[in-house]
């Protein structure tokens, strides 16, 4: 174990272990930081999300908390104007590409994007940004889960346990650009795949994206 | 002098004698080189070889045809040059095979260097100008282009010829950190676009404790309009390999790379050719110049995303992952190729290394300016009379580069804008044109060095189309792992789009300079970072153009489809001629009762075909915004 350190977030001093990222020593304190790509595992964050903007005394624009490591002495903050913008329209962006409906969807009062509209107090439906219109099929071809492409934020965390848990390497990014999807090897039916069924992406989406069928008997 | 020092300097003087008997002399010789880089051969050169060849051998005479690379006077491709002994060197433009043809008889058996033809003498003489005695020869100052396009990339031995290697020698006689003290000294910056202290960044990577380094020339050129890494890669080859081996060298690597895309088929080439030269020598490979430094380069094909040139998403690229950015820190100096050390420089930047070591720090930070030394290579392109590669010191104004090297704007039209930086870049108007060029200058004018390409815009260039152009660009090569610029460009891009058919509302402009502020400061990478530069900088210099398309419905340059039409004036137009008819694809042009055209706009699909071809006595025929304009001219001409 690395030795401790103390810092500062938002006021409050917190002890905590030199070398680990300020996420999730936050998180751990119980200070809410947005995130939806977070996996504490893995050692290279993949900062894709673009939610968990902090800043730090010393660094002229708000930065990423996952990809900061606390070093003593650190002063943050996780809510000023500048972070509250970038978080906000990060936010919207992902909400204009996301299919809602909350009550019909498994993960409704579950979803991360719930929760981070609720601490932030933002809206589900932004009115800034026109909303994209995506109409993907849903895979509902394995037994045990569903996925909806329509509801994926690509945060990556299902490709990861896939990948890093699950060790099946059934599903990965393809496609690239606005195009960019989870998707099993050729593009084809869940089914037809290398799945095993073992649910293990389905535990970490943070969203309605991937979702076990049990949960869906009182949706539609 | 230190022992290690002479040995070296000893070594190489064999290798230059040698290679000095091997070249045949220019003063018993005649030679006739062609520029077969991509340019060049797109232009035809290989007719031109081909013609050449022939004729000297049906009328035997005692000459020899070599292929060069180029020498950055595009708009007189494909480009010769002739060295006869008792004649200076001459270079003509524009060659075709009748060309070709006459000078191997008229001037090749004869004695006539035909003047006529000649675009410019290459040594100074009485007879035929010289570069210097136009104004783009007398401003621009080349250091890393000098010698592309008059020596052949595929002869190692030419390139000795002219001091070649000298540069490793230098550096292998002195301690590696000696090497990275010079680089540092020179305030040597990164000619990848954001202009990075080379030095720090070796010395980054030799102070890395890591014993496995790598070092990686990153020639994945991307940008639409720009082409200098193809050129010189092409051109002169040899020049990046010694750089790079230098730069191996000052921070303890052994194995090198050339991340060259593939659609650089004929740069490819080139440079395996020279690195199997440089190996046969002894300048690659296993102890170097008996130095005991091992060091071999290979070349890595990468398949043409933009994203790639990105350093944390080439590393991805090489290390057979999907070519995405990833975070930094830590940098690819510390944590790089398969997580090891690593320096990417880019062509340009690792040829400038030889002529530093060659001629010494204070010859390099005595030209430019004070915080960027050196030279600036732009492909000047677009509305300008002769684009080009040009390479001027740093601290040149916009104003000398698109007037005095690029010879003004095509057409006696009115100068708008440049874009300089491609994709990355900014749109700078006419009150930056007496801005002196350099890496801190354009930052904070809002565009940005980049790759140097530099686009000329004239008055007939609508700025929204312009920055749609270019976000289009970024949009699609946009690798969509981050959510900034996955969605945030393709917001912008939409809204942009709306703004060109007019359907613009006054809260798109809000939102779009809102969207541009956080992609610039949100995104994961530099690809996004950068990508809303030509919204912002059109914002900022044009925004009387966007309130146009928005407010008038009207675009002002005559360029948006949707918000053009075209119209025949009957006063111009003449009974007697009917060129605009066939010209149209679509039918829309018919004759009027009284002889004269018009054009029924329902079929009209707006190509410009017809203005082009109405023969200029009569210039009849005019776009006119908003559309509705049209009703009005009827009403008026009726």
């Amino acid at each position: 174990m690395n030795k401790m350190i103390s810092i500062i977030i938002d006021g409050k001093e917190i002890n905590a272990e030199e070398g680990r990222a300020l996420l999730w020593v936050a998180l751990e304190n119980d200070i809410f930081i947005p995130n939806l790509c977070a996996i504490k595992e893995k050692a290279r964050p993949s900062a894709s999300c673009r939610l968990c903007f902090v800043e730090i005394e010393g660094h002229p624009r708000p930065v990423t908390s996952c990809t900061q490591t606390v070093a003593d002495g650190m002063v943050v903050k996780t809510r000023t104007p500048e972070v509250d913008r970038l978080v906000t329209t990060a936010f919207e962006l992902l909400l204009s590409d996301h299919r809602l409906g909350c009550s019909k969807c498994p993960k409704n009062k579950a979803c991360a994007l719930q929760r981070i509209a609720k601490e932030r107090k933002l809206k589900l439906k932004p009115k800034r940004l026109n909303k994209f219109v995506k109409d993907y099929p849903i895979d509902d071809s394995v037994d045990v889960f569903v996925l909806d492409r329509n509801r994926c934020v690509l945060c990556g965390r299902c490709v990861w346990a896939d990948h890093h848990i699950a060790k099946v390497g059934a599903i990965g990014f393809s496609q690239r650009g606005i195009k960019r999807k989870v998707s099993t090897f050729g593009d084809k039916l869940l089914s037809d795949s290398s799945c095993i069924q073992c649910g293990e992406c389905v535990k970490v989406c943070p969203v309605g994206a991937l979702s076990f069928k049990e949960n869906h008997k009182d949706k539609v | 002098m230190s022992d290690k020092k002479l040995q070296v300097e000893k070594k190489y003087l064999d290798i230059k004698t040698k290679a000095e008997e091997i070249i045949p002399l220019k003063e018993d010789k005649t030679v006739v080189m062609v520029g077969t880089a991509t340019c060049g051969k797109a232009a035809g050169a290989i007719d031109v070889r081909e013609a050449f060849k022939e004729e000297i051998k049906k009328r035997e005479l005692n000459a020899e045809v070599v292929e060069v690379g180029c020498i950055g006077h595009c708009y007189a491709e494909p480009l010769i040059v002739i060295s006869k002994p008792g004649f200076p060197s001459l270079c003509y433009g524009n060659v075709d095979e009748g060309l070709s043809k006459m000078l191997v008889e008229n001037y090749l058996e004869g004695d006539d260097p035909c003047y006529e033809f000649a675009l410019v003498a290459l040594e100074p003489n009485e007879e035929f100008p010289t570069f210097t005695d136009f104004p783009r020869g007398a401003y621009e100052g080349k250091i890393i282009l000098e010698q592309c396009g008059l020596i052949d990339p595929e002869d190692i031995n030419q390139y000795i010829s002219v001091d070649g290697y000298h540069a490793l020698v230098n550096a292998l006689g002195m301690e590696p950190g000696e090497v990275i003290e010079t680089i540092k000294e020179s305030k040597l910056r990164g000619r990848g676009g954001a202009g990075f202290p080379t030095g720090k960044k070796w010395e980054f990577c030799a102070n890395a404790k890591d014993p496995v380094k790598y070092v990686i020339c990153n020639a994945d050129e991307g940008d639409p309009g720009a082409f200098m890494d193809r050129s010189i890669l092409e051109s002169n080859p040899h020049q990046v390999i010694e750089g790079l081996i230098i730069c191996g060298y000052a921070v303890g690597a052994s194995d090198g790379f050339i991340y060259v895309r593939s659609e650089y088929p004929q740069a490819v080439r080139r440079i395996n050719a020279a690195l199997e030269q440089a190996r046969e020598i002894g300048l690659l490979g296993e102890n170097i110049l008996d130095t005991g430094f091992n060091f071999d380069i290979e070349v890595f094909l990468g398949s043409g995303a933009f994203v790639c040139g990105e350093e944390t998403a080439l590393i991805n690229s090489m290390e057979g992952k999907t070519g995405m950015p990833r975070h930094r820190p830590p940098y690819p100096a510390e944590v790089g190729f398969r997580g090891n050390p690593t320096i990417i420089n880019n062509v340009k930047t690792l040829s400038y290394v030889p002529h530093i070591l060659l001629k010494g720090v204070d010859w390099f930070k005595g030209i430019g300016t004070p915080d960027s030394p050196g030279t600036a290579v732009f492909a000047l392109v677009g509305k300008v009379e002769n684009t080009g590669l040009v390479e001027v010191p740093m601290g040149t104004t916009l104003r000398s580069l698109v007037y005095d090297v690029g010879g003004g704007i095509r057409n006696e039209k009115e100068f708008k804008a440049v874009q300089i930086g491609g994709p990355s870049g900014g749109c700078l108007p006419e009150s930056a044109l007496d801005l002196p060029i350099d890496f801190d200058s354009l930052q904070e004018a809002g565009a940005i060095m980049g790759s140097g390409g530099l686009v000329v815009l004239d008055e007939n260039d609508c700025m929204v189309e312009i920055a749609r152009f270019f976000l289009d660009f970024t949009q699609k090569e946009s690798c969509g792992k981050c959510t900034f610029c996955r969605l945030g460009t393709k917001h912008m891009l939409d809204i942009l789009k709306e703004i060109t058919i007019g359907q613009g509302k006054r809260k798109h402009l809000e939102i779009l300079g809102e969207l541009a502020l956080d992609i610039q400061n949100g995104s994961l990478c530099g690809l996004g970072k950068t990508a809303p530069n030509p919204v912002l900088t059109t914002l900022r210099y044009f925004m009387d153009e966007y309130e146009e398309h928005i407010q008038g419905r009207r675009c002002p340059a005559l360029m948006c489809p949707e918000l053009i039409n075209f119209y025949i004036v009957p006063k111009k137009c003449s009974k007697l001629c009917s060129a605009c008819v066939g010209s149209c694809p679509v039918e829309a042009i018919y004759t009027r009762e009284d002889g004269l055209k018009a054009i029924d706009l329902e079929k009209c699909v707006k190509c410009n075909s017809c203005p082009a071809a109405c023969p200029p006595e009569y210039d009849a025929i005019i776009k006119v915004s908003p559309p509705e304009r049209v009703e009005e001219l009827e009403k008026e001409n009726a």
